[in-house]
C-alpha cells in the first residue's frame, strides 16, 4: 500500500464557482478534544439547493464537523465560518437552529409511541412555558410537510408502526417544519432498501430544488452519485478535498477516504478440489432469504456481498443458528445439521464475528479475559468442575500473543480499546472454540484502515491452515482483495457469483451498488 | 463506547479489586466502631458482639438473595415474603407432625419443604422474567404483593408458633463458641463466592448483567441462566425464612420486611453496579457487617426503631450521593 | 392503536381505546356481568356509588403515578409521603387557626409537591436511578413520621375536613345511595392530568422524554424540569389524595397508606403504563384501579375472605404482567423448547422474540 498525494493533478480538489453565493462557507477549522485534535484546519462550503456528499472513514471528524456546525462544539479560535456571507461566531445550538441548520442523526430521534403528526410538528409543543397543544394546527402543519414531500403517511399512526424509510421520511419532515435551509442526513441510506432509496432521493432533489442545501454523510458513492455535484473527503480530521462526483469511483473514493491505494494483489485461488466444509441447499426462511445454494471449502474464503437488507446477515444468523430456516438443508461435514439455538451451532464448529460488535460481538463493559473465555467456559474448568483461574489465563495469554493484540492487562475492560483490537479479541474469542467455519460479518466496521490490514492476515492464516470462511461485507474491495469466490446476494437471495482477478472489480461495485 | 462513559464499577476490573475496593470500607467500618465506641462505653462489650453475631445473619442471607439478581441486571423485591412463606411451610410442616413434639425427621423434611418453596417462588419468577421479557421490577413486586396476600390468607394475618424446643438451638445455640445462625451464613457466604467467582453459572450471571444479548450471541443459555438466578435467590430466601423462624421461634408474615430497604443498602455500599455486571460477595459481606454494627449501636444508645429506619433511607441516599462523585470527580483508572 | 375517529377536526387529540384498555374494559363487563348476576347486591345504585366513593383516593393517586411512569421513572414513596402531607397539613393548619378547604388544598399540595421534588432532585442531580431513589425516600419518610409522631394518631381535625359533603344522595331499596367529596376531587385531579398529558405542551414534552429521552435531549427540551415536573405532580396529586384519604377516614392515621403504594403501581401498570416510559393512558389507569376495586368488592359479596383478596389481586398482576410482555403462545413454546432441550440435551429454538 502505498500513499497517495491528494494534490496529485488527477485528483485536484475542486471548488464550487467563486461567483455563486454559498450557504455556508468554513475555512481553517479546526477542534481538539483533551490534546486530541479531532478537526484540523477543516474546509467547507456549500451553495443553496446543492447536494454535497461528506465522505471519510469512522473517526474522521465527520461528526465533529456537523456537530461544530449546527452549534454543538464551538471550533478552536482561528478559523472563519460565515453563513449568508455573514460571520458567525458563538453559534448554539439554538441559533443554529434558527438559521435553519437541521441534522438529521443516523438514529433519527423520533419518538417512537407518538403519531407522525406530532413528531413531525413536535416544535410546537416545545418551550418552558406551559400552552395548550394546538393538535390542529399540528396535523396540518404534518400534512403540509408530507404533502410537499409527496409522500403518504397515516397522520396519527405511531411511529413504531412505520418501516425504517418512514420513519426516515418522518425526521425529514421535522427538520423541514423548522424551515431548514441546510440538512444533514447522517448515512441515510445505510438501512433501506434500493427501493426506498431512490425514493428518498427523489425527495432530496425535490428540497434541492426548492434551494435547500443537502449534505449526504456517506462513504457508498453509488448511491449518492446522481444526486451529489461534488463530494468532500475527510481523513484523520484533515480537509483532504472536494472533487466533482462525475467521473468519481467508488475505489477512488476510498482511496481517498483512506489515504492508501488498493492496489493489492488478488489471491484467489482455485480450491474446488479441496473438501466441501459447509454447504448449504435450497435454504429458505420466509421474508429473509429463499433458495440459498453455498459452498465453503477447507481453506477457502467465500465473499459474500450485498447490499443492506439483502439477506446476508439473515442468512448469517441461520448459519450461526439464532434463526431457523423454513426449508433446506445444512450440512457440516458432510453431515446435516439441525440447529436449534447457537449453542448447537457452536458445538458443531461454527463462530458467528457479528456486524454489531458494541452491542452483539463483547461484552463490553467486562475484562478482556472474560470475554475471550466467554464461550469457552466449559474448557476451563478444573477437576472439580469449577473455573481454573490458572486455565483461563494460560488461554487468554495464549490468544492475545497469538493475535498480537494490544492490551494493558487482560482485567481491563474491553471498552478500553481501539476498534483493530477490540475485533482481534472477537476473533480471538471464537477461535478459542476451535471452529471449522467463520463467518466474518463486516468485520472491519469501526476497524481503523491501518487495522483492517492485521485483521485479514489474520484471516488469511486461518484459511491457510485449513479453516472454511465466508466473509460478509458491502465494502466490494474488501471482499475482492480477500476471498477466493464472491457470492452476490440481492433480495434474499444469491443472483452471481464472481472471482476475483477474473472480473473486475468495478464492474462488480457496480452490479452491486448501483 | 469509551472507558469513562462505560457504566462499569472501575475498582471492580481492578488488578487489585479484592484488596483495594475492601480497604476502603474496611476503614470505614473501623470508624464506625470508634464512634460508637467513643460515644457508649458498652460498645466494646461481649454482649454487643453476640447481638451483632446473631443478628447479622437473617440480613446477610436475605443480601445474598438480592445480591445475584441485582449483579444479573434485575431486582428481587420479593426476598422478605419468600423467605415469610418458605418460613410458613418448614412452620405447618412441624405443626402437621405434632407442634412442640414434631422430630427432626419432620423437621429435615420442613426445611427441604421450605427450600424447595422458595427456590420454586424463585422459579417462577425466573421464568416469567426469562421467558417473556417482563421487567424484573415489576414481577417481584407483584410476586411480592400475592406472598403477602397469600401469607395473610393462609395465616389470618397471626403468629405462627409452637416448635419443638431443638429449633431454638439454629437460632440461638452456638458451635464451637460460634452462633449457628453466623455458621450458617458463613457456609452460605462461601457458596455465593464460589458461584460467583468459580462456577460457570457465576460467570454468566456477570456477563448477562453487562449485556444479555452480546451473551447469548456468545453461545450462553441466557434464558437458563436468568431462570436459575432468580431460582437460587428463592432458595436463598428459604434459608433466611428457616433462620428467622429459629430466631424468633414463631412465623409472622411481613416479619424482616424493612430489611429489604436494609439488603438493597449493603449491597450498593458494597459496590455493588446498580445497572447489573459488577459486584462481590466479599464487599458486600463487610457492608453489612458495617450496617449491623451501626443497627446494634443505634440500638445500643435507644435509637428509636422509627428513627433508625428513616435514617437507613438517608444513609442508602448519602451512599448513592457519594458513589456519584467519586464517578464523577475521580479521575477515572484508565 | 387504530383509529377511531374521523382523522379530522380537534378531535384527534381525543384518547383512542388501546388494546390494553379494551382488554381491561372487557375483562371490568365480564366481572360486572358475573357480579350482577350471581349476587343482589352488586348491581345496586348504592354498591355502585359507593365504589366510586372507595377508589375515588386510588385514582388519585394512580393519575399522579402514571405522570412519573410515562416520564421513565418509579415511584414507590409517594403513599407515605401522603400520610406525611396528612400530618404536616394538620399540624399547619392548627397553627393558621383551622384554615378551610382551600388552604388545606394549598398547603397539602404544596408539601406533597415539595417532597416529589425531593425525589426528582436526587434522581436528576446525582443520577441515582428511580426505585433506589424512592426506596430510600419511602422509608425516610415513613421512618421520620413514626419516629415525630409516635405512632400517635390525629382525631381532632378541623371540622370542615371531616365532616362529610354529600353531593347527591337518594333513597333506594337497598338503602342510601350516595355520590361524596372524594369523587368530585378525583374528577377534578383526573381532568387536570389530563389536561397535562394529553392537552399542554409541557406534558407532551414529558411523554416524549420517557419515550426516547436522547431525542427528547436532541430537540431542547429540558430534562432537569420535566423530572421537576413528573415527580411533582405526582408529589401534588398524593397530597391531594391524602388530603381526601383523611376527610373519608376522618381521622389521621400514620400508618394508614403503608403499603398502598403497591396497589396503585399494580392497577396503573395493569392499566398498561410501561416500566420505563413513554405509553401509559388515563383512562387505562382508571380502569386498572377499577378493576382491582370491583373484584375486591365482588369478592366481598361473594362472601370470600379478605385475606385471599389480596392473594388473588396479586396472582392476577403477576400474569397480566407476565401475558403483556408476550402471548401465552410464546411463553408456552419456550417452555416446551426448554424442556424438550433438557430431554435430550439439546438446545431451544433460540428464536429471539
Amino acid at each position: 500500500m502505498t500513499d497517495i498525494d491528494p494534490q496529485s493533478a488527477a485528483l485536484r480538489p475542486q471548488s464550487t464557482d467563486a461567483a455563486a453565493p454559498l450557504l455556508i462557507q468554513l475555512e481553517g477549522i479546526s477542534k481538539v478534544f483533551g490534546g486530541v485534535k479531532a478537526l484540523q484546519d477543516v474546509r467547507f462550503d456549500i451553495a443553496p439547493g446543492e447536494v454535497l456528499c461528506l465522505a471519510g472513514e469512522n473517526g474522521c471528524g465527520k461528526s465533529t464537523l456537523i456537530k461544530i456546525i449546527s452549534g454543538v462544539y464551538q471550533p478552536e479560535a482561528g478559523g472563519t465560518m460565515l453563513f449568508d456571507g455573514k460571520p458567525m461566531d458563538k453559534l448554539t445550538p439554538g441559533l443554529a437552529r434558527s438559521l435553519g441548520i437541521q441534522v438529521i442523526w443516523q438514529d433519527l430521534a423520533l419518538f417512537p409511541e407518538m403519531s407522525v403528526a406530532e413528531n413531525i410538528a413536535f416544535e410546537q409543543n416545545l418551550g418552558a412555558r406551559p400552552r395548550l397543544v394546538d393538535y390542529g394546527r399540528i396535523r396540518q402543519i404534518a400534512g403540509r410537510m408530507l404533502d410537499r414531500l409527496g409522500v403518504a403517511i397515516d397522520l396519527e399512526k405511531p411511529v413504531r408502526e412505520l418501516s425504517i424509510a418512514q420513519r426516515q421520511m418522518v425526521a425529514i419532515c421535522r427538520a423541514l417544519v423548522a424551515d431548514a435551509r441546510l440538512v444533514f442526513m447522517d448515512e441515510p441510506t445505510a438501512s433501506l432498501s434500493k427501493g426506498e432509496t431512490d425514493a428518498l432521493l427523489v425527495i432530496v432533489r425535490r428540497l434541492a430544488s426548492e434551494g435547500i442545501a443537502v449534505v449526504f454523510v456517506s462513504h457508498r458513492l453509488a448511491e449518492v452519485l446522481d444526486v451529489c455535484s461534488r463530494v468532500t473527503v475527510l481523513r484523520d480530521g484533515r480537509y483532504v478535498g472536494t472533487y466533482p462526483t462525475k467521473g468519481m469511483t467508488q475505489t477512488r473514493l476510498t482511496e481517498l477516504m483512506t489515504g492508501r491505494n488498493f492496489d493489492q494483489s488478488v489471491r484467489a485461488a482455485d480450491r474446488s478440489a479441496a473438501p466441501a466444509v459447509l454447504s448449504v441447499e435450497g435454504l429458505g426462511r420466509e421474508g429473509d432469504y429463499a433458495e440459498i445454494d453455498l459452498v465453503v471449502r477447507r481453506g477457502e474464503v467465500v465473499g459474500l456481498t450485498g447490499r443492506l437488507g439483502a439477506g446476508r446477515t439473515e442468512l448469517a444468523l441461520s448459519l450461526f443458528g439464532m434463526t431457523r430456516p423454513d426449508r433446506g438443508t445444512i450440512r457440516l461435514g458432510g453431515e446435516v445439521t439441525d440447529f436449534r439455538s447457537n449453542r448447537d451451532a457452536i458445538r458443531a464448529g461454527i463462530a458467528y464475528v457479528s456486524e454489531d460488535r458494541l452491542s452483539l460481538g463483547l461484552v463490553q463493559p467486562q475484562s478482556i479475559a472474560d470475554n475471550i473465555a466467554l464461550p469457552v467456559l466449559g474448557k476451563l474448568v478444573d477437576a472439580l468442575g469449577l473455573l481454573s483461574k490458572r486455565r483461563k489465563a494460560a488461554l487468554v495469554d495464549d490468544w492475545i500473543r497469538q493475535l498480537a493484540v494490544k492490551i494493558g492487562a487482560p482485567e481491563h475492560a474491553v471498552s478500553t480499546l481501539s476498534g483493530g483490537n477490540q475485533q482481534r479479541i472477537v476473533l480471538a474469542k471464537w477461535l478459542a472454540t476451535e471452529p471449522k467455519v467463520l463467518i466474518l460479518d463486516s468485520p472491519t466496521v469501526g476497524v481503523d484502515v491501518g487495522a483492517r490490514a492485521g485483521i485479514f492476515e489474520i484471516v488469511h492464516r486461518l484459511a491457510e491452515a485449513g479453516m472454511a470462511i465466508l466473509l460478509i461485507s458491502d465494502e466490494i474491495p474488501e471482499v475482492y482483495y480477500n476471498s477466493d469466490r464472491i457470492l452476490h446476494m440481492r433480495d434474499g437471495r444469491i443472483i452471481a457469483d464472481y472471482v476475483p482477478g477474473r472480473d473486475d472489480i468495478d464492474a462488480i461495485e457496480e452490479a452491486v451498488h448501483a | 463506547m469509551s472507558g469513562p462513559t462505560s457504566p462499569g464499577n472501575p475498582a471492580a476490573r481492578s488488578p487489585f479489586g479484592g484488596f483495594a475496593e475492601i480497604g476502603g470500607l474496611l476503614g470505614f467500618l473501623a470508624i464506625v466502631v470508634m464512634v460508637f465506641a467513643l460515644s457508649n462505653s458498652r460498645f466494646l462489650s461481649g454482649p454487643t458482639f453476640a447481638s451483632i453475631a446473631f443478628q447479622l445473619p437473617e440480613l446477610g442471607l436475605l443480601t445474598l438473595a438480592m445480591l445475584i439478581p441485582i449483579i444479573s441486571g434485575g431486582f428481587n423485591l420479593a426476598i422478605t415474603f419468600t423467605a415469610n412463606i418458605s418460613a410458613l411451610t418448614l412452620a405447618w410442616t412441624m405443626q402437621a407432625y405434632g407442634g412442640v413434639d414434631a422430630g427432626t425427621g419432620a423437621y429435615v423434611l420442613g426445611v427441604v419443604a421450605a427450600l424447595g418453596v422458595g427456590a420454586f417462588i424463585g422459579w417462577v419468577m425466573g421464568v416469567a422474567i426469562a421467558y417473556t421479557g417482563a421487567h424484573p421490577i415489576l414481577v417481584s413486586l407483584s410476586m411480592m404483593i400475592f406472598l403477602r396476600g397469600l401469607g395473610e390468607f393462609m395465616t389470618r394475618g397471626g403468629d405462627v408458633s409452637g416448635f419443638p424446643p431443638f429449633v431454638s438451638f439454629i437460632g440461638h445455640g452456638t458451635l464451637g463458641g460460634i452462633p449457628m445462625p453466623l455458621w450458617i451464613l458463613g457456609v452460605c457466604v462461601l457458596l455465593w463466592h464460589v458461584l460467583l467467582t468459580r462456577t460457570r453459572l457465576g460467570f454468566n450471571v456477570y456477563m448477562i448483567g453487562s449485556n444479555i444479548e452480546a451473551t447469548r450471541y456468545s453461545g450462553i443459555d441466557t434464558r437458563r441462566t436468568l431462570t436459575l438466578v432468580y431460582t437460587l435467590s428463592g432458595l436463598m430466601c428459604g434459608i433466611a425464612g428457616v433462620v428467622m423462624l429459629s430466631r424468633f421461634n414463631s412465623v409472622r408474615v411481613g416479619h424482616g420486611e424493612a430489611y429489604l430497604l436494609i439488603t438493597v443498602l449493603a449491597c450498593f455500599l458494597g459496590r455493588v453496579d446498580p445497572f447489573g455486571g459488577f459486584g462481590r460477595v466479599l464487599p458486600v459481606l463487610v457492608a453489612l457487617v458495617i450496617l449491623q454494627v451501626m443497627a446494634s449501636g443505634l440500638n445500643l444508645l435507644g435509637a428509636n426503631q422509627h428513627l433508625a429506619t428513616a435514617m437507613w433511607g438517608v444513609f442508602l441516599i448519602l451512599v448513592m450521593v457519594i458513589r456519584w462523585g467519586l464517578a464523577r470527580y475521580l479521575p477515572k483508572r484508565r | 392503536m387504530p383509529d377511531t375517529t374521523p382523522a379530522a377536526g380537534p378531535r384527534f387529540a381525543l384518547p383512542r381505546l388501546g388494546s390494553t384498555e379494551r382488554a381491561l374494559a372487557v375483562v371490568i363487563a365480564l366481572l360486572c356481568l358475573f357480579l350482577a348476576l350471581t349476587t343482589d347486591t352488586f348491581f345496586t345504585l348504592v354498591n355502585l356509588l359507593d365504589l366510586l366513593n372507595i377508589s375515588a383516593v386510588n385514582v388519585i393517586f394512580a393519575v399522579g403515578l402514571l405522570v412519573v411512569l410515562i416520564a421513565g421513572g418509579i415511584d414507590i414513596s409517594f403513599a407515605v409521603a401522603a400520610s406525611v402531607v396528612q400530618y404536616l397539613t394538620a399540624l399547619a393548619l392548627q397553627q393558621i387557626g383551622g384554615g378551610g378547604w382551600i388552604s388545606g388544598v394549598l398547603i397539602a399540595g404544596g408539601i406533597g409537591f415539595l417532597l416529589g421534588a425531593f425525589n426528582a432532585a436526587l434522581i436528576y442531580h446525582f443520577r441515582i436511578i428511580s426505585i433506589v431513589v424512592t426506596i430510600a425516600t419511602f422509608n425516610l419518610f415513613f421512618g421520620a413520621l413514626m419516629f415525630f409522631t409516635q405512632g400517635v394518631s390525629i382525631y381532632n381535625l378541623p371540622s370542615w375536613w371531616t365532616s362529610r359533603v354529600v353531593l347527591f344522595e337518594m333513597e333506594t331499596a337497598s338503602g342510601w345511595a350516595e355520590l361524596t367529596l372524594p369523587v368530585v376531587v378525583m374528577l377534578a385531579v383526573v381532568f387536570a392530568t389530563w389536561l397535562l398529558i394529553r392537552r399542554l405542551t409541557i406534558g407532551r414534552q414529558l411523554y416524549a422524554m420517557g419515550d426516547n429521552p436522547e431525542g427528547a435531549r436532541r430537540v431542547g427540551i429540558n430534562i432537569g424540569a420535566m423530572h421537576y415536573l413528573a415527580f411533582g405532580w405526582l408529589g401534588i396529586t398524593a397530597g391531594i389524595a391524602g388530603l381526601m384519604q383523611a376527610h373519608y377516614a376522618q381521622e389521621v392515621v400514620p400508618n394508614a397508606l403503608y403499603g398502598r403504594e403497591l396497589d396503585v403501581l399494580a392497577a396503573v401498570v395493569l392499566g398498561g403504563a410501561r416500566l420505563g416510559g413513554g405509553r401509559g393512558t388515563i383512562l387505562g389507569a382508571i380502569l386498572g384501579v377499577a378493576l382491582v376495586t370491583i373484584t375486591q368488592n365482588g369478592l366481598n359479596l361473594l362472601g370470600v375472605s379478605p385475606y385471599a383478596f389480596k392473594m388473588i389481586v396479586g396472582a392476577v398482576i403477576l400474569i397480566a404482567i407476565t401475558l403483556s410482555n408476550s402471548g401465552v403462545g410464546d411463553l408456552v413454546t419456550a417452555m416446551k423448547n426448554s424442556a424438550r432441550r433438557g430431554a435430550a440435551r439439546k438446545a431451544d429454538s433460540g428464536v429471539s422474540r
